[in-house]
């Protein structure tokens, strides 16, 4: 070995020493536990904060609308598709404000002629052309029993 | 160059098989980080394993499921990125493909293309395909983005430098840079939902059933029924991605 070499070695396994202890404080104690991440993000990931409620947790307040809907064709929608995320107003009922959209647009976001939807699928209407005297869907429609005409 | 060979030493040859008894030795060593060095794990038959189904031809094309994805995990309304959207596919007579997504489809659809013009046309929801083999999750080079033990591909957003390099290396366009985070956001299945034992909000809002997620492990479960009742496709099969987003209908011209 040559003689230059045998001073540097020293030098070379302090080096690695610093890298090693460095490495030991740098690396987060969960990265590797189950491969080459930090095993920890799963958890901050899965401690996020849910919007999207669910129909149950309406249904404890609001019984009379929940059954409504249950009773007609629009049993398949969730509350949350036309009132918006409900976890602010389950929280508090007073602050967390709800949508409640029932004009030609929205309802026309299902329902409108479109020849990529099946018909089998769901009903669509010219939302322009039908029933054009009234100005809004829910005028007629009751958007929680749909075959609930008003008149 | 054979008198050569049958030349060698013994002792050369049983050098060279030592060296070799020795690397294999090594590699036996490495076993822990074999998920490192192959960049995917077997999954475990007895724990969770997810997948999602997609059903082409009850899709209406409302676009709640990518609202309501946005609303979910705070994904900003504008510019306009998306962890999950839906895209209009047009196929015309003349067989060329009009492909639409204005805006992801969160404000819905109309039919662009004259209705005399049409061949077929549908709904093609898409988001990420939580691969088995994902392509992306390969190229980090800081460890910031994984797949889960229960096959949900992941970002952590601590660690993410933001380089784009999984962006650009994920086949079906499903990661963006979040304007705000500058670090990479992706669907992550809603997996804060489905640990609380909730659906992903997609699945939640989706007004006809289109969307099934469930575990793949779980012979009895929802989505190996699907699995098992429509014949279904992924996305890029030849790419070998190991994708786990089936999609019952799906046409050839979708990419
Ligand atoms: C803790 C009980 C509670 C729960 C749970 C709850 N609400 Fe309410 N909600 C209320 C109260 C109280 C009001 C106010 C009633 C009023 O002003 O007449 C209200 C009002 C509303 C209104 C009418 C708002 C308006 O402007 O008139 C809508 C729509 C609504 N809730 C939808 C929902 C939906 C959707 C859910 C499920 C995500 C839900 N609520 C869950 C208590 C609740
Ligand atoms: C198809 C869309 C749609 C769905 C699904 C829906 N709602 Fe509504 N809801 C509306 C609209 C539109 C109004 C406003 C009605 C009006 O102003 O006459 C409304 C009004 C309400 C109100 C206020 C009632 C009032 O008299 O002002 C409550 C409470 C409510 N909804 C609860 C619910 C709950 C709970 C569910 C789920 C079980 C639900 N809604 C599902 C569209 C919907
Ligand atoms: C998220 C999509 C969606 C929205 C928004 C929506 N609907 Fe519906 N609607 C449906 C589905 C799904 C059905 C059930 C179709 C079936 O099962 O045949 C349905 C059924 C109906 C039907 C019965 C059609 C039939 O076949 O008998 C009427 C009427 C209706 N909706 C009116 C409305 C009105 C009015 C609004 C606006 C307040 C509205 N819908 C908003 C999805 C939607
Ligand atoms: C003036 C009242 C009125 C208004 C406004 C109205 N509808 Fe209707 N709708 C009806 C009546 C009545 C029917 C029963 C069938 C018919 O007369 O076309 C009906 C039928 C339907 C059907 C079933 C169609 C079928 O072929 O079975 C759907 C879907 C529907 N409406 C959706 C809507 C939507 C979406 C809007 C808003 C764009 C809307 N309606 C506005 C009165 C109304």
């Amino acid at each position: 070995m040559p003689p230059q070499l045998k001073t540097l070695l020293p030098l070379l396994a302090v080096f690695i020493c610093i890298f090693l202890v460095a490495r030991h404080f740098l690396i987060p104690e969960s990265f590797g536990k189950y491969g080459h991440y930090r095993a920890d993000s799963m958890d901050e990931t899965a401690a996020i904060p849910i919007n999207y409620v669910g129909k149950e947790a309406c249904a404890e307040c609001h019984d009379t609308e929940t059954a409504k809907l249950a009773s007609d064709l629009h049993s398949v929608l969730s509350c949350e598709i036309c009132h918006g995320p409900g976890a602010l107003h389950v929280a508090d009922a007073e602050k967390g404000i709800l949508l409640k959209p029932g004009t030609r647009e929205f309802c026309g976001t299902c329902h409108s002629i479109n020849p990529a939807r099946r018909t089998e699928v769901i009903n669509q209407i010219d939302t322009k052309e039908h029933h054009p005297e009234k100005d809004n869907c829910i005028d007629c429609h009751n958007p929680h029993a749909v075959w609930e005409l008003k008149e | 160059m054979g008198t050569e060979r049958i030349n060698d030493t013994r002792r050369n040859f049983l050098r060279k098989s030592a060296m070799l008894a020795g690397t294999l030795l090594a590699t036996s060593v490495t076993k822990p980080f074999t998920a490192v060095i192959f960049a995917a794990n077997q999954p475990d038959k007895t724990k969770p394993w997810y997948g999602i189904g997609i059903d082409i031809e009850k899709c209406i094309g409302c676009g709640n499921c990518a609202k309501a994805c946005k609303l979910e995990n705070d994904v900003p309304k504008e510019p306009f990125y998306f962890r999950s959207w839906v895209e209009q596919y047009a196929i015309k007579n003349d067989g060329t493909v009009k492909v639409e997504s204005p805006n992801g489809g969160i404000d819905g659809f109309t039919q662009t293309v004259a209705a005399e013009d049409i061949f077929k046309t549908f709904f093609v929801p898409k988001m990420c395909n939580h691969c088995a083999k994902s392509p992306c999750t390969q190229v980090c080079p800081v460890g910031a983005t994984y797949e889960s033990p229960e096959g949900i591909a992941l970002v952590d957003d601590k660690y993410c430098i933001g380089c784009r390099y999984c962006i650009q290396a994920c086949p079906y366009g499903c990661r963006y840079l979040h304007p705000v985070k500058n670090t990479v956001d992706k669907c992550t299945l809603c997996y804060h939902r489905i640990k609380k034992g909730l659906s992903p909000a997609c699945v939640e809002v989706c007004p006809t059933g289109a969307r099934i997620y469930g575990d793949l492990n779980d012979k009895e479960g929802l989505l190996n029924k699907f699995l098992k009742e429509h014949h279904c496709h992924v996305l890029k099969p030849n790419l070998n991605t190991g994708s786990k987003l089936f999609y019952n209908g799906l046409s050839a011209e979708v990419r």
